[in-house]
């Protein structure tokens, strides 16, 4: 295997690890008015997600600079090209990030109540454009040979690529709602499990038109395999939810994640970023490369290292394992102020 | 505007914003791994309450760094994708293995931290904040050897071929003089940060209240005040270090940083000079003879090359244009970047001292002393990246690219214009939320408990 593949595979992996991992955290987010009713519900609901959103988002920065350093060409075309996008991406992380760290700061309804919002918002931007930008890297995008993107803002909002960004939402609230129901009990726990079906099939019927399309564009006997299995563990993983066996509906939608990327990843090898003007302006995962120097170095320190990181965020897993509920939100501090 | 100003203006102004929080960050979570550390091994409670006080106020502060820290890492694509194109087979590594290394081990061990107060086993617990500490540290590496590539590229080969520069021997990037250099001063800034930080909250406490919580505020003010001057005295000594390596490696940042026009030995250097707007020509000036020789080349009488004779120099080199940069910036953040240093060091040496003599009197004069310490440092920190920076213009990367064949080619002005504003704006509301929850929690002390209380061990920074 060339060390281009490698890193081509490498970070469809580290996008793997993203989407598994914040796809849930983002559903959580969204679904935070859905499935609490009170302050205490709330409490429960964030704090699923509490020790490990930080550690997940950092999965994208990995990912962003694993691309700067083995493909940097796809790196500036990419986020030069979609600038207002990827703009709107980041002022929603920053939100986001914030909104979940000074939220609990303050024991206040209306402090809460107004990052509330913010959380549900900036976790349903990401999860909608993230579709957006995976579906238009896909299909391809206008660009000369100069490798410069050669369109505006509106040429992302095609409909293939909307219809990707709802198959992320809905995947990812799903994946959420199936994450809470795993981590909590009680109340947020039954009001989790209700909104499975409705979402479920919605996300069943979005990702399989958008799945069948990506096959319409450059479907090989392995992208039809992987985009079948995606499908399968989506079902499957409604049908443990319905069977009352959360963990096997949550390593459902963990995997229908991982294999829809793979899919969308397979299909855009051996491109990283195709051109619509002229397949022969096309970033390749050899034109877009950096020297085999680098990454035969980059190739040692990812594995020497990814695996002890996946061993100590392993760890935080287990350590906050237990279920949450209602009994495990203390009463507030009294704290004296001078 | 051109989107090329626009892009300075944007990296100037998010950079600059996100290391008002990354260097509190590095000292701070070290501290306070000291604090619980202390506590660990003593069991006092006056150290459980230290570091609950210290490590939510590192959280807050912390929030912030990581969030604009994220634009970082992508603004290099967006605005600056010539540049990534470039330089990507160099200066992506050091960014990637800042991720894979530094990143991972911050945020997870904070989760743990944060968390893991009654769920950890002790000694867990303690690592956790302590490999968040190392982290931060990891990070600030990696980032400096980054930089110090575009301060003094090494380790690499030009390819015409390809157009770009390609790496060699990342062990030179790593171990670059400039890096090497960069670093301890680096972190000797961010405990001097850290340390202010803790001494001027600690000190208003003890001046508001005399009576009140001095079981945790005196040995703050303590542990602050001599944290900082010890980083002070690092600071002076990496700094001579630094400026030896600038002088031979920039020479122009150092002519500039003293806006000595011709070449002289010996050279002195003056502490403040009134003169003409590009500061070409002085009208007063307040020098130490041979000042500047010493600072430069460790010798009194060494000869130090001067804006003028470089300019002529590189045209040689690199052709006609200016290679100058803006003389008087460079001059005053330079000098102001020192000042304010000294002025934090000071205050700190007065607490020690009134501390000792038992003489915490509340005064109009101290209460402000108390209030300006901890702002001392982030301007320091703040004038020096500028410093660092604009002494390196017109170039991007020195000798290599020049900052204006980095821009992105395909971004116009009103992109770069809506981003800035968007922005700037946001992080100026950001500003506002974290000036109100720092000074709001810099109000309020945790409540003394008993061990065992149940609610002690809930920290007061859960969701």
């Amino acid at each position: 295997m060339a060390l281009t593949d490698i890193w081509f595979l490498l970070i469809a992996v580290l996008w793997t690890g993203y989407l598994v991992l914040e796809g849930f955290d983002f559903g959580v987010g969204m679904l935070l008015p859905v499935v609490s009713r009170d302050a205490i519900d709330r409490k429960v609901t964030l704090r699923t997600i509490g020790p490990v959103w930080d550690g997940n988002e950092v999965w994208l920065l990995v990912a962003g600079g694993a691309t700067f350093a083995a493909f940097p060409s796809w790196y500036a075309t990419l986020f030069s090209g979609f600038y207002l996008a990827l703009l709107i991406i980041l002022v929603a992380l920053i939100l986001r990030g914030i909104a979940l760290e000074y939220r609990g700061k303050i024991d206040d309804p209306t402090w809460h109540r107004r990052w509330d919002i913010v959380i549900v918002g900036a976790s349903a931007v990401p999860a909608l454009l993230w579709g957006v930008a995976l579906a238009n890297i896909v299909r391809g995008v206008p660009m000369g040979a100069d490798h410069e993107y050669a369109g505006t803002f509106f040429t992302l909002l095609n409909p293939y690529a909307l219809l990707g960004g709802v198959t992320t939402l809905l995947l990812f609230a799903l994946h959420g709602a199936i994450f809470l129901a795993l981590k909590t009990h009680g109340e947020v726990h039954d009001r989790a499990l209700k909104v499975v079906p409705p979402i479920g099939i919605a996300t069943v019927v979005a990702a399989a038109g958008f799945l069948g399309w990506t096959q319409a564009f450059d479907g090989s006997w392995i992208t039809w395999t992987l985009a079948l299995a995606a499908a399968l563990c989506l079902v499957g993983g409604l049908a443990a939810s319905w069977l009352g066996r959360e963990g096997w509906a949550f390593l459902g939608t963990a995997a229908t994640i991982a294999l829809a990327t793979a899919t969308l990843f397979t299909t855009l090898y051996p491109n990283v970023l195709p051109s619509t003007t002229d397949a022969a302006f096309s970033l390749t995962t050899i034109n877009a490369a950096s020297t085999p120097y680098t990454l035969k170095i980059m190739t040692w320190v990812a594995v020497i290292f990814t695996p002890v990181v996946l061993l100590y965020q392993g760890y935080t897993y287990w350590v906050f394992r237990k279920r949450l509920g209602r009994s495990d939100i203390p009463a507030p501090v009294q704290k004296a102020t001078v | 505007m051109d989107a090329i100003d626009l892009a300075r203006w944007q990296f100037g102004i998010i950079t600059v914003y996100h290391f008002l929080f990354v260097p509190i960050t590095i000292g701070l979570s070290a501290l306070v791994a000291g604090l619980h550390t202390a506590w660990y091994r003593t069991g006092q409670q006056k150290y459980r309450r230290m570091t609950q006080y210290w490590g939510k106020l590192f959280l807050i502060n912390f929030a912030i760094g990581v969030v604009t820290g994220i634009v970082q890492e992508f603004q290099f694509g967006m605005n600056w994708s010539a540049y990534s194109k470039f330089v990507g087979d160099i200066f992506g590594a050091p960014l990637a293995i800042e991720g894979l290394l530094a990143f991972f081990l911050e945020s997870t061990f904070l989760g743990l931290w944060i968390f893991g107060w009654d769920r950890l086993p002790k000694k867990v617990h303690l690592a956790s904040i302590w490999l968040v500490a190392i982290g931060t540290q990891l990070s600030a590496y990696f980032i400096l050897a980054a930089n110090s590539w575009m301060q003094w590229p090494r380790g690499y080969t030009y390819n015409a071929a390809s157009g770009r520069a390609e790496l060699h021997d990342f062990g030179a990037v790593l171990t670059n003089k400039v890096a090497l250099a960069t670093f301890p001063h680096t972190i000797a800034a961010s405990f001097l940060t850290a340390g202010a930080f803790m001494l001027g909250i600690a000190l208003w406490h003890l001046l508001r209240r005399p009576g009140q919580h001095g079981s945790i505020f005196r040995p703050a003010v303590k542990l602050g005040a001599i944290t900082t001057l010890l980083a002070a005295v690092a600071l002076i000594v990496t700094g001579d270090i630094q400026a030896k390596i600038m002088t031979d490696t920039q020479p122009m940042k150092m002519a500039a940083a003293e806006a000595l026009y011709d070449t002289s030995s010996p050279a002195p250097f003056s502490i403040l000079t009134i003169g003409s707007l590009d500061g070409s020509k002085e009208v007063w000036s307040l020098k130490v003879p041979h000042g500047l020789s010493f600072l430069a080349t460790s010798t009194w009488s060494g000869k130090v090359e001067g804006i003028n004779d470089l300019q002529k120099a590189y045209e040689q080199r690199f052709g006609p244009g200016t290679y100058k940069p803006n003389v008087p910036l460079t001059y005053w953040t330079f000098r102001f970047m020192i000042l304010s240093g000294v002025l934090a060091a000071a205050i700190a040496l007065l607490a020690l001292w009134l501390l000792r003599r038992q003489r915490m009197t509340p005064s109009k004069w101290l209460i402000r002393a108390a209030l300006a310490v901890p702002l001392l440092p982030l301007l320091g920190n703040s004038l020096g990246w500028i410093f660092t920076e604009m002494g390196r213009q017109p170039w991007i990367v020195f000798g290599l690219m020049k900052t204006s064949d980095g821009v992105s080619p395909s971004v116009g002005a009103g992109s770069v214009l809506t981003s800035l504003i968007v922005l700037t704006l946001l992080y100026g509301v950001l500003a506002v939320v974290e000036v109100f929850l720092l000074l709001r929690f810099a109000r309020e002390v945790p409540a003394e408990t008993t061990p065992s209380d149940p609610e002690a061990a809930e920290p007061a920074f859960l969701y």
